[in-house]
């Protein structure tokens, strides 16, 4: 039981990460971006190298969520920037492009097989006993980052005036930009945020989880279910939804291992049905 | 005006003049790599062009229109295989799954804005895509359904031929292409392409949206799954590939190479993607990069489809002429 728990929880903590950037993404700019599973995967493999350079886990964290936060800056200046207010299938076409590129960058620069970085050495004791079930300590640190970024994530938002300026600015952009404050500067942070968490998710998700070229587009799918559950824009609602998602996975092969991912739907389905808003998500205009 | 008024005899003409132009072609240039690439050309090319149908007319961006093809690739083969049953027959009863399933789905998905309705077809077809590989027993997982598929004969086609495999693909095609067509210009399709400008008015002038959209993605889906059988002949057999999103983004990219808003333009798109698949895959083996920044190209440089830019072109020209005149 504990060790199928925790083992959703682990799932569930990810799938927040990049379900938050997600949700913080379309929450601002109305635009749902395909390739914010690469981010994850660049997270990933970043971290992979700078643990194999540099040895210290903790730089491993800051580095890989920095790096990917650069690559979500260049990507929002350089290209989504061009699409915004068009077609949907513009938007559409320039993250599949991207993702393309990205997962075939991977193959050239990491190789195509399965890779993994393996455990740090802080982290190489023991596991933990809890209620009869094991417990690996990273699993602990994992959980505790995730909630201490979460919760940090919540502060700014909530109580900084950079947070203010990014909740008017999902409100109404125009009105926020008429009144003096760089709305495409205010976009491209948003971005880089978003690019950060999925930087740390991977970063977190890289001693846990084998690497792929293709790992990207299954958290992708995941993480937008947690935010149609959690509410589109609704960053509690993503925690919230990520959770229920992670358990829904774990307890779920244990006793459907052929329908895991169709329990999964078949919950976003009954939420769409019953609040097509999802949880925690207000009629959005 | 005048060339949407045209009649269905007119288009039925039209196809069966391709049809005998198409047949000519092998006789032509007898080349077993050019009749490869016209029936992997054609299968697209349904594919495309029923997604189209939902892209183009109906403003419903599906991202995961490829469970269809793949869906129809399954079900045909799988038929064949295991129950012996007469190819129309299987065929039949391959389209009337695509159908049920594309109701099902659709009931879930058309009412979403579209977003939500992309992303929600994509999630879909991820689970379509996910049973295939998951359910080995019946599918053959991963490493798709082999074994080839029995092919008796029917009405005098032999589809071991290769020749009939590939008359018989033109002429799914030419028969899919006249019937969309039909359907684009009939009363729904006029009633579809009014929703996708404004559905609130629509709604007001007594058209039930829902159920206009519906039907559109039940069709399109029953296309597109003839589009699936055609290709698990050519590879005698179906893969999960053809129910991943790859093929749905593909799409998506043949519909704006060629054009969205000309009814030939997904078909023009899936010759030219075909052909740089081909070209990528001779030179290099990362055809994702490579596809992957001719899109960024396209998109940010050309921002339409060829045929829609030509006839644009084609269309200023012969304003600005009779200006002159």
């Amino acid at each position: 039981m504990i060790t199928q728990a925790t083992g959703g929880l682990i799932i569930g903590m990810l799938l927040f990460l990049v379900a938050a950037g997600l949700t913080l993404i379309f929450g601002v700019l109305r635009v749902i971006n395909f390739a914010h599973g690469s981010f994850y995967m660049l997270g990933a493999y970043f971290a992979l190298t700078i643990f194999q350079l540099t040895g210290s886990y903790t730089l491993t964290v800051f580095g890989a969520g920095v790096a990917t936060a650069l690559v979500g800056l260049v990507f929002e200046r350089l290209f989504m920037s061009r699409v915004y207010g068009q077609n949907v299938l513009l938007q559409l076409l320039v993250c599949y492009g991207f993702v393309l590129i990205f997962d075939d960058g991977v193959k050239i620069l990491w190789g195509p097989e399965f890779k993994s970085m393996g455990m740090p050495a802080a982290f190489r004791v023991p596991p933990l006993f809890i209620a009869g079930g094991v417990v690996p300590p990273f699993y602990l640190f994992l959980v505790g980052t995730t909630i201490l970024i979460g919760l940090t994530l919540w502060l700014v938002i909530d109580k900084t005036r950079l947070g203010k300026t990014i909740r008017a600015a999902a409100n109404n952009a125009n009105m926020v930009a008429a009144l003096g404050i760089n709305t495409s500067a205010l976009y491209g942070l948003v971005f880089a945020t978003g690019g950060l968490l999925a930087g740390f998710a991977g970063a977190l998700a890289a001693p846990v989880r084998s690497l792929t070229p293709g790992m990207g587009f299954s958290i992708l799918i995941e993480s937008f279910i947690v935010t149609v559950i959690g509410g589109m824009g609704s960053i509690a609602g993503a925690f919230v939804a990520a959770i229920m998602i992670g358990l829904i996975r774990s307890f779920g092969s244990l006793g459907f291992p052929l329908f895991t991912e169709g329990l999964m739907y078949l919950f976003m389905v009954v939420v769409l049905i019953a609040k097509p808003t999802g949880l925690f998500g207000r009629e959005v205009a | 005006m005048i060339l949407s008024r045209r009649s269905l005899a007119f288009d039925i003409a039209i196809g069966a003049a391709l049809l005998a132009i198409l047949a000519l072609l092998p006789l032509l240039f007898p080349s077993k790599a050019l009749v490869d690439f016209m029936i992997r050309g054609a299968a697209l090319a349904l594919f495309a062009t029923s997604l189209n149908l939902l892209v183009g007319y109906g403003g419903m961006v599906s991202f995961g229109h490829g469970m269809f093809f793949g869906l129809g690739a399954y079900s045909f083969a799988l038929l064949m295989q295991r129950t012996g049953m007469p190819i129309p027959a299987a065929f039949a009863i391959t389209l009337v799954m695509c159908a049920a399933a594309a109701f099902v789905i659709g009931l879930v998905c058309v009412p979403l804005k579209e977003l939500y309705f992309a992303f929600l077809t994509l999630a879909f077809q991820m689970l379509v895509h996910s049973l295939i590989v998951l359910w080995v027993p019946l599918t053959g997982g991963d490493q798709g359904l082999r074994g080839g598929i029995p092919r008796p004969p029917f009405l005098g086609v032999h589809l071991v031929n290769q020749t009939h495999l590939y008359l018989t693909s033109c002429a799914l095609l030419l028969i899919g292409l006249v019937l969309i067509h039909h359907i684009v210009q009939s009363p729904f399709g006029y009633a579809l392409r009014m929703i996708r400008d404004n559905a609130a008015r629509a709604s007001f002038l007594g058209v039930n949206v829902l159920r206009v959209r519906l039907i559109a993605f039940v069709l399109a889906a029953v296309f597109a799954g003839v589009g699936g059988v055609i290709m698990s002949l050519f590879v005698s057999g179906a893969y999960p590939e053809f129910a991943y999103w790859t093929i749905s983004g593909e799409g998506i990219f043949m519909i704006m190479l060629g054009g969205l808003n000309s009814f030939l333009g997904p078909t023009v798109g899936t010759v030219i993607l075909l052909l740089l698949n081909d070209l990528a895959t001779r030179f290099t083996e990362y055809y994702g990069l490579t596809l992957g920044i001719v899109i960024l190209l396209f998109v940010l440089g050309l921002r339409r489809g060829l045929l829609d830019g030509l006839i644009g072109l084609w269309q200023r020209h012969a304003a600005l002429s009779k200006a002159d005149a």
